[in-house]
């Protein structure tokens, strides 16, 4: 085996790592910040698959072949909006009433992933939808042997954008400023003038945004169907618990050490040994260190 | 657990021996006929069981609507032995233990005398115990790996020696010595896989690799890496459900094309296609026994009326013609007994052939499954595909594959035994 041979894995884990953490990110805001166990994740997330497939239906239909290369740029606001507004109408409707209740948020949003699931099926049809690649991101860098799918480097760029974006909002504006005291102590914080009930609208509505986002990522490695975001829950959760509840750089080092650490099992071993490898070392490292990578001193969660 | 079902059964077949005389009808019912309670003299029930959600949904409301439709059509014609056919369908949700007790709520409260059902390996075994017990007849639509059995059971979907190993040995003649195999991880990948190896071994092929991915599965870089690195010359895969996907865009976007490396596949008919999306499956290959381009009058007629009935834009695959042709095969059958008794219409049901809109057809007395012509076609960017070659004749069905198994399965001579000569 040449060093091309050995530099693949390591890059194919580092793009499995980007997966994850996009993920992820919406969940980690949702789970890590509320201590809502959002089971419907996975269907915010096909939600911003299906909208990249309306987004690309709708250009095709504007501007013919052309217009439609565009899909992977207009998508991501019309996705980050699309599951920004169903998150609002979830927290409005179902979980503002069980916040605290960490077990019934999990029952309740598990109806609630099951009914939207039946509903892309309504609206979309039980078959999956197929998204066309634009011709910009078709092909890949190709160094020596080691080939580079700009799919891959696209979907990098994009939870890096993302990553900065969530991180610089939540540090940087005012919002920010009042979502995070308000999720270290609601009363508090309301003591001083902030409406947590807003905040924690706004809190789970930028979660579910940025579930949207991944879906535009993920229509470019894999399926668009009503079941799709069922397939991905298992790894968010995974990468969020293993990161530590209620830290975006936990779920960044999480997604991290997953993807990289599957991957070069996986090429060493086989999917199957990889996935039992993975699951194994994280039930390890959580029996010694129950916290995660990073552990909360966040008091909403004791 | 046993007397409770046999007084539910004893109960219901006691029940309906004491209608029948009042609906004045049939010969008094013995205890086990529990199928007589679905008749009257104006219908006969059917059962439909498939999975009309959870993860199958996709490729089994199509069979189940391809069913429905067949039924339509023979009650327009005035239905079987004078009555019309009234199918209750249930929804067996991808779920097998619920497919099992569905089963048994058909036969013992719908009393049918038949079901039309399941896709998945795994529900046809969890099925197959409850059509067993009380001998009823199940007609099982999808290929699958074989190694099965049953007097209760119609196998009509391809068995391995009618598109397994003679799309192997396609590739072998045409595209290459070198395969790699890829499946998902379950039963019918793993016993397709096992015979593809034995049939390299024996006709001077090679194996350079076997990669199992999870159902589900959607990342496959790495596994198409080692696919890269193998210098195979063919992928045969086996992946099943929206894996294949995840696998077809990937496959593309690392750089390799059907020129370079053709992918086989098992599992991937007209539908699938259209969810993976055709331009990235174009050039590769499928197997199966019925293509929507084959060219048949019968085949014209039957695309017209399921598009008719669900669509101009809906497509017909080989499950689906199997599921249209199930119906046909059993009423035709029933006429030929005289009765619905499963039994009767079972013995009946190989003595005759079919124009099917894949080509002509006929169960075998021997083992329950169809003989068939094999074909393999070429998927083109609209998603439809172009046949590249099939068998001159309809292909005898060998559920057993002798690459893997020296058993046989052959009723006359009492079912399993072991296989004397080839």
């Amino acid at each position: 085996m040449n060093s091309v041979a050995m530099a693949s894995p390591l890059f194919n884990g580092l793009s499995y790592s980007s997966i994850l953490l996009m993920m992820a990110l919406g969940l980690a805001i949702i789970f890590g910040l509320m201590g809502v166990i959002n089971m419907a994740h996975g269907e915010l997330m096909t939600a911003g698959a299906y909208a990249t497939y309306l987004t690309q239906i709708t250009l095709f239909k504007l501007g013919g072949a052309q217009a439609a290369d565009w899909t992977y740029i207009v998508a991501i606001p019309v996705a980050f909006v699309i599951a920004a507004l169903l998150g609002l109408l979830l927290e409005w409707a179902v979980v503002r009433f069980l916040y605290g209740r960490a077990l019934e948020t999990l029952l309740a949003t598990w109806g609630v992933s099951l009914i939207l699931q039946q509903a892309f099926r309504n609206i979309f049809g039980s078959n999956n939808v197929a998204v066309n690649t634009p011709g910009w991101l078709s092909g890949g860098v190709t160094l020596g042997q080691l080939q580079l799918p700009y799919a891959r480097l696209y979907i990098l760029a994009l939870v890096v954008v993302v990553f900065a974006a969530v991180l610089l909002y939540l540090r940087l504006s005012r919002i920010g400023l009042q979502i995070r005291a308000a999720m270290q102590n609601r009363n508090t914080a309301a003591a001083f003038g902030i409406s947590p009930r807003k905040i924690d609208m706004i809190t789970f509505a930028l979660g579910s945004g940025v579930a949207g986002v991944a879906g535009v990522g993920l229509s470019l490695v894999g399926s668009i169907g009503p079941t799709t975001g069922q397939h991905y829950l298992i790894d968010a959760f995974m990468v969020v618990v293993l990161g530590g509840v209620g830290n975006l750089f936990g779920a960044l080092f999480g997604a991290f050490l997953i993807g990289e650490t599957h991957s070069v099992l996986e090429f060493f071993t086989s999917s199957t040994g990889a996935k039992v490898a993975v699951f194994t070392l994280i039930i390890v490292f959580l029996q010694l260190r129950p916290g995660g990578l990073f552990p909360a001193r966040n008091r909403a969660l004791d | 657990m046993k007397r409770r079902e046999f007084l539910k059964g004893a109960g219901a077949a006691a029940l309906g021996a004491a209608a029948y005389p009042i609906m004045g009808g049939l010969n008094i019912a013995h205890a086990d006929a529990l199928w007589k309670g679905g008749v009257t003299n104006e219908t006969v029930k059917v059962g439909d069981l498939h999975s009309l959600s959870g993860t199958m949904a996709i490729s089994e409301i199509p069979v189940k609507n391809a069913e429905l439709l067949a039924i339509n059509e023979i009650n327009a014609k005035g239905g079987v032995l004078g009555r019309k056919i009234e199918p209750i369908v249930v929804d067996g949700a991808s779920d097998w233990p619920l497919f099992a007790r569905l089963a048994k709520k058909l036969i013992t409260q719908d009393h049918v005398p038949t079901i039309f059902g399941c896709w998945t390996s795994a529900s046809r075994k969890a099925v197959l115990p409850v059509v067993q017990h009380y001998n009823n007849l199940l007609w099982y639509p999808v290929q699958y790996e074989g190694m099965e059995c049953s007097h209760n059971i119609i196998y009509t979907g391809a068995c391995p020696n009618q598109q397994i190993e003679p799309s192997v040995e396609w590739l072998l003649k045409n595209k290459g010595k070198k395969f790699f195999l890829i499946g998902s991880d379950y039963v019918f990948p793993r016993t397709a896989n096992a015979i593809i190896q034995a049939q390299l071994k024996a006709l001077g092929g090679e194996t350079v690799g076997v990669e199992y991915a999870p159902l589900g599965h959607m990342e496959f870089a790495t596994i198409i890496d080692k696919i890269k690195y193998s210098g195979a010359d063919v992928v045969y895969n086996t992946l099943n459900g929206s894996s294949n996907v995840a696998f077809f865009k990937q496959f593309q976007q690392a750089g390799l094309t059907p020129e370079k490396m053709p992918i086989m596949s098992t599992s991937i008919a007209e539908v699938e296609i259209q969810g993976i999306g055709p331009q990235y499956c174009a050039g590769h290959y499928a197997s199966w026994n019925y293509f929507m381009t084959t060219d048949t009058p019968q085949n014209k007629a039957f695309i017209k009326a399921y598009k008719d009935a669900y669509g101009q834009d809906s497509v017909t695959d080989d499950p689906i013609e199997h599921g249209y042709v199930n119906v046909y095969l059993w009423a035709k059958a029933a006429e030929k007994a005289g009765t619905f008794d499963p039994d009767k219409v079972r013995d009946a049901a190989s003595t005759f052939s079919f124009d099917a809109p894949q080509g002509v057809v006929q169960v075998s007395a021997e083992n329950q499954n169809m003989s068939q012509i094999v074909r393999v076609g070429e998927i083109q960017p609209n998603g439809m595909f172009k046949e590249v070659w099939h068998t001159p004749e309809p292909v005898k069905p060998q559920p057993y594959s002798p690459y893997i198994s020296d058993m046989t399965c052959d009723w006359p001579k009492g079912g399993l035994i072991k296989r004397t000569s080839a």
